[in-house]
């Protein structure tokens, strides 16, 4: 304990001030109108806590130095940081908030690593590595360590760079590497002495080949559930640093972020209908799929002319988004078909799934991009309870949530989510690439409906073909 | 067992922080609509990037090169977590208030 001074005591009410402006942050984050404000109150908490840090903070007398060097190193994270997320496609949203994830994770672990070496002898001398010290340093390592490495597998895949690896065995496997770990924790915490960092070393190795292993095997349409997961990891992770260090704003802004991020994840696994064990291991897959396979299904094409006459003589039309949109940069067109059929007096509306693209929230973002007014978006429930009424359901580059076997099919993974029931509309048209699977990879009886016909391209031309199609009408 | 009352009795504080903190952050987002998840998520993620002050304070005491480099990279990590974290969970919800100014 340090003993008092005028600028401990400073410091201290600036953490107490920055923890303040975490949970207000927080508690403004989660409704739409003060979002942004609340952000910007936990970044302001944030450079409070740093600042008064490099300034105030003493550790056994001796203020902090090579301030120089620190600030170098702030200003070179601050520049990229913020290049990076400034120049970011909005559709890469998801990768980059993994990315600067796994940033946090490897800094908790790098603290770790570093602290390693300074574990008082006396609390050696009198406990051995039986003390709350090793065991804090050992869980921060551990947890920023699978964080980092999770993170980048998470980034990986989202960013189509590292494709699903579906086998059972994996989980055998992941279960041993768990075991592995907690069981080298009580091997090094049962040491008389201080062991050989190569035994830090080979903890630290293995613990970020389990970040790679625990998010290999999970699907892509899944990630966004795990950097939630992952997100929380980092908190506690953070959290056992402020442990270390008797530092009240590492230990409050690392808890609140790793209970919360747990509460949003288990949130996220409501909105698909599923629990999180569930997501971790993995059930959607191709090979348990097929039960419902009627054998001769029929796949019927719509022409541009057809199409663009259907839609401009209809009186309620649903636009169903989904990732295909994202990737195609397509919602600026979309937007423009929108405006078109307004201006021929068709009611146009959009129908979001909660879980739509690659994260909660993605197309109401991407929309927005494009300028679509927050009145015509719909959430599922409403497009539903309107479905009846409505005469053609456009779905651009949605698979899973437009399925229907969620609603009829017992032995589908994605029975019981709830989904937008386009089949219940008058006519359907599914634009899309090609007959290739959606993320969860499994068969969509939509595409074979009576009702359906597919209009197949890449959303973006085929969407700027069906403008000038309805334009020539 | 005496090791680890004794544990408990030394940071008696900060577990009480630790567990009050705990029901803050189930409190605080519970009732999150669905179109926010994202935001809410980046905005906690760079709230995590608090971090850095162990960074910082390891930096600070630093008294190696190795220390100093590792620091140095750890610092570097930290900010990028803050900083990025901050400017992205601000660009998404730019979004949302042009919406919100269009209602």
């Amino acid at each position: 304990m340090e003993v008092f001074t005028s600028q401990i005591s400073i410091l201290e009410m600036s953490y107490i001030l920055a923890s303040v402006l975490f949970v207000l942050g927080l508690k403004k984050l989660s409704h739409p109108a003060t979002a942004r404000n609340g952000n910007l109150w936990a970044a302001g908490g944030m450079v409070l806590a740093i600042v008064f840090t490099i300034l105030f903070h003493k550790k056994d007398g001796a203020h902090i130095g090579n301030i120089p060097w620190i600030l170098a190193a702030l200003l070179i994270g601050t520049v990229i940081g913020w290049m990076a997320a400034k120049k970011v496609k909005m559709t890469a949203m998801p990768q980059m908030v993994s990315l600067f994830n796994g940033m946090g994770g490897a800094c908790a672990a790098l603290i770790s690593l570093m602290e390693f070496p300074h574990i008082p002898e006396a609390l050696i001398v009198r406990h051995g590595m039986l003390n709350g010290e090793t065991f804090t340093i050992l869980m921060g390592l551990m947890i920023g360590s699978v964080s980092f490495s999770g993170s980048m597998i998470a980034f990986g895949k989202l960013d189509d760079k590292i494709g699903d690896v579906k086998t059972k065995l994996m989980r055998y496997f992941n279960l041993a590497f768990l075991v592995l770990l907690v069981a080298m924790v009580v091997y090094i915490m049962l040491m008389q002495g201080k062991p050989d960092m190569i035994w830090i070393y080979l903890f630290t190795a293995l613990a970020l080949i389990y970040g790679i292993t625990f998010v290999l095997p999970i699907g892509g349409a899944d990630m966004p559930v795990v950097i939630s997961l992952l997100n929380s990891f980092t908190g506690v992770a953070a959290a056992f640093g402020g442990f270390l260090y008797n530092n009240q704003a590492m230990l409050t802004g690392g808890i609140l972020v790793g209970s919360s991020g747990t509460i949003l994840t288990i949130l996220m696994c409501k909105a698909m209908n599923r629990s999180l064990l569930n997501v971790i291991i993995g059930a959607f897959g191709g090979s348990a799929v097929g039960a419902a396979d009627d054998g001769d299904k029929t796949v019927k094409e719509i022409s541009l002319s057809d199409a663009a006459v259907l839609l401009s003589y209809s009186q309620k039309v649903l636009i169903v988004p989904g990732y295909g949109l994202a990737v195609a940069q397509a919602q600026h067109l979309c937007h423009e078909l929108d405006d078109l059929l307004t201006s021929k007096g068709v009611e146009v509306k959009y129908g979001i799934h909660p879980v739509a693209g690659r994260m909660p929230g993605h197309m109401n973002v991407l929309l927005a991009e494009a300028d679509v007014p927050y009145e015509k978006l719909t959430e599922m429930e409403d497009a539903n309870n309107e479905m009846n009424n409505t005469d053609v359901v456009i779905v651009v580059g949605a698979n899973d949530v437009v399925n229907p076997a969620a609603e009829d099919d017992p032995a589908s993974p994605i029975y019981g989510m709830p989904v937008i029931k386009a089949w219940e509309a008058k006519n359907v048209i599914v634009m899309k690439r090609s007959m290739a699977k959606g993320y969860a990879a499994i068969e969509n009886n939509l595409f074979y409906h009576v009702k359906n016909r597919m209009l197949f391209g890449d959303a973006k031309s085929s969407m700027q073909k069906l403008i000038a199609e309805i334009k020539n009408l | 067992m005496e090791e680890v009352l004794r544990f408990f009795y030394d940071n008696r504080e900060l577990i009480f922080i630790i567990i009050l903190s705990i029901f803050l952050g189930i409190e605080v987002i519970s009732h999150v609509p669905a179109v926010l998840h994202t935001p809410l998520m980046s905005g906690a993620n760079a709230i995590h990037g608090v971090v850095i002050i162990g960074a910082i304070i390891v930096m600070g005491h630093a008294d190696n090169i190795l220390a100093m480099v590792l620091g140095f990279i750890a610092v570097v990590l930290g900010t990028l977590n803050v900083v990025g974290g901050f400017v992205v969970t601000d660009r998404m919800l730019e979004m949302f208030k042009k919406k919100k100014t269009k209602n």
